[in-house]
């Protein structure tokens, strides 16, 4: 058993997490971090895409130091029918940079490092640790944990809850509800490893240059979801996600679309001959902002994916756990330099720092999209690319057809498949989530 | 369209690395004679094909090959169907990459 009392608790060692105990142990407080996995990053899962404006927020010097893959210097968009793709690719000599905007990692390896730095800067780090319950006084307050380590409780003023999408902890103390299929996404994932120069060949790059493919259309069936291929050094990370809710409804298996993904005819070339060496799943929060819970009480915050603070249309996940795991500190070390004890009045400044942040500004933003992709998947994501993909082949096969005839065959295909109203219907609801 | 062959989920285990906490289950599904629409769409919704279909009709659960996504959890501990945890500290699937 522990004895001694923390300043705070943080619950969990991934991206929001690490950046809540390192701003916390920065400012001098005394901060307990717990992780389950075996080392940090041993069991989360990412594409992965990191933003480097969060990261230098948190250490300046990362780029000298943390494990990186490659610089982003293109983004290719494809949309996919069965033996096609309809592709848009932005690639700029301008990403080449001193200090690049976006890197690929690999998180396993990233978290250590960035791990490291939470100790470094005198946090206690205690791996192997899944912490079991969160411990109330006779006021109901939160004031620590029980872990299965140890046997007692181990106190604090605060308990940051960084626990990731799952969020076991906080559901079974009532203070959210459990994610809900239709509010969830699962993806599953490969690594697939191949000499850096064949990467490079295949993808058109040099050096540590890197490019990442997002991907959508019938290669989900219909679901709503994505795939995505992201060069890393010397592996492709591969993968393909699906909102539970439609994997529960249409029976669809994780594995085979990943597999059927993989044999695309756009797919296969990029990672044929390489070697997988990991086969990973993971949830992702999708609900956006509708779907953010309860973001603080007595003696708690919540932060990342936890709070299902996850920008699914961008892609953004780690960017926002980081951002709130960080407003969240700072909003602890505001209250306790002010001497005031961890009540939810008093924390419910972290909520307005958050407010006015990008977090939740960009999450507001696309409020509508969420469900509107829900109960349209079947236009967005099966019937739409199927129809665009006829479309450009008409437009680039030449066939003796009169361009004209080309034109009203394309339009007709779009007016049977939708209707007019359907269409137009389709366009406006979407451009309304959109704006 | 040609004919999918079947994938091997179990292949795709094998690249990973695990610790197995022999006798503790993390994941228990609950003794039922019919199981429920959910419990039945854990048959193909999990990633790691945990859940299986005894000769008697109902679905078992094996955990060694869990990743822990969740998925099984969101699905079905809603309607009681099973009961979900983390594994105990250090154990279960270690991602190397992730
Ligand atoms: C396939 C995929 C691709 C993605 N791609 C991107 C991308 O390209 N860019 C991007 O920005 N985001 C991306 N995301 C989203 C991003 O991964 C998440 O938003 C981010 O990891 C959330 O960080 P977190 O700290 O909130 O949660 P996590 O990183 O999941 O960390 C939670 C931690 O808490 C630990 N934990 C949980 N419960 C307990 C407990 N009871 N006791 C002890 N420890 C516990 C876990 O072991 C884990 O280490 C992607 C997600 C997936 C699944
Ligand atoms: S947590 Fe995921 S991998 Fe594990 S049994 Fe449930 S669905 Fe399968």
């Amino acid at each position: 058993m522990i004895e001694e009392r923390f300043d705070a608790i943080v619950v969990g060692a991934g991206m929001a997490g690490n950046a809540a105990a390192l701003t916390m142990a920065k400012r001098g407080m005394k901060v307990l971090q717990l992780e389950r996995g075996e080392y940090p990053g041993s069991k989360n899962v990412q594409g992965a895409i990191l933003y480097a404006d969060m990261m230098e927020k948190l250490v300046p010097e990362f780029r000298e130091e943390a494990p990186l893959e490659r610089h982003l210097i293109e983004q290719r968009f494809w949309m996919m029918d069965d033996r096609s793709h309809v592709g848009m690719h932005y690639r700029s000599e301008d990403f080449n940079e001193e200090r690049p905007n976006r890197y690929t990692i690999i998180r396993a390896q990233f978290d250590k490092w960035f791990s490291s730095k939470v100790r470094e800067a005198g946090a206690t780090v205690l791996c192997e640790t899944t912490v079991t319950e969160l411990v109330r006084d006779e006021r109901e307050r939160i004031v620590g944990v029980r872990t299965d380590r140890r046997d007692g409780e181990i106190h604090a003023d605060v308990v940051v809850l960084a626990e990731g999408v799952n969020g076991l902890l906080g559901t079974r103390a009532g203070l959210r509800a459990r994610p809900r299929p239709d509010n969830v996404a699962l993806a599953v994932k490969e690594m697939h490893f191949l000499p850096r120069e064949t990467i490079e060949a295949r993808f058109n790059l040099k050096g540590d240059e890197g490019v990442v493919i997002e991907a959508a259309g019938t290669i989900s069936r219909g679901m709503t979801g994505m795939g995505f291929i992201y060069a890393n050094k010397e592996c492709i990370s591969l993968g393909i996600g699906c909102l539970v809710a439609d994997f529960q409804r249409t029976g669809q298996t994780p594995y085979g679309l990943l597999d059927q993904f993989k044999r695309h005819p756009s797919v296969a070339p990029l990672i044929a001959g390489s070697e997988v060496k990991e086969y990973s799943a993971h949830l992702i929060p999708e609900g956006g902002y509708k779907s953010i819970p309860q973001l603080y009480g007595e003696g708690w915050v919540v932060v990342g994916d936890a709070a299902q603070l996850n920008n699914a249309i961008h892609r953004e996940g780690s960017n926002l756990a980081m951002t709130s795991g960080r407003i969240a500190a700072e909003a602890i070390d505001l209250v306790k330099s002010r001497g005031e004890p961890m009540s939810a009045t008093n924390l419910a400044i972290y909520k307005k720092m958050l407010d006015d942040s990008f977090v939740i500004k960009d999450l507001k933003k696309y409020k509508d999209l969420p469900p509107l992709m829900h109960t349209h998947s079947q236009n967005f994501f099966l019937t739409y690319p199927q129809l665009i993909s006829k479309a450009m082949q008409n437009f680039v096969r030449v066939d003796g057809t009169p361009k004209a005839e080309k034109e009203k065959a394309t339009l007709k295909s779009f007016a049977k498949a939708r209707s007019w109203t359907g269409l137009f219907g389709d366009a406006y609801r979407f451009a309304r989530a959109w704006r | 369209m040609n004919v999918e062959p079947p994938v091997r989920v179990e292949d795709k285990l094998y690249y990973n690395r695990y610790l197995v906490d022999i006798g503790h289950p993390h994941v228990k599904v609950r003794a039922h004679t019919t199981p429920s629409p959910q419990l039945l769409a854990l048959l193909k919704a999990c990633p790691a094909r945990c859940y299986e279909l005894n000769d008697d009709g109902q679905v078992e659960i094996t955990v060694d090959g869990c990743i822990e996504c969740g998925t099984c959890r969101v699905i079905a501990e809603p309607t009681g169907d099973i009961e979900w945890s983390h594994p105990r500290g250090g154990y279960g699937v270690l991602f190397k990459f992730g």
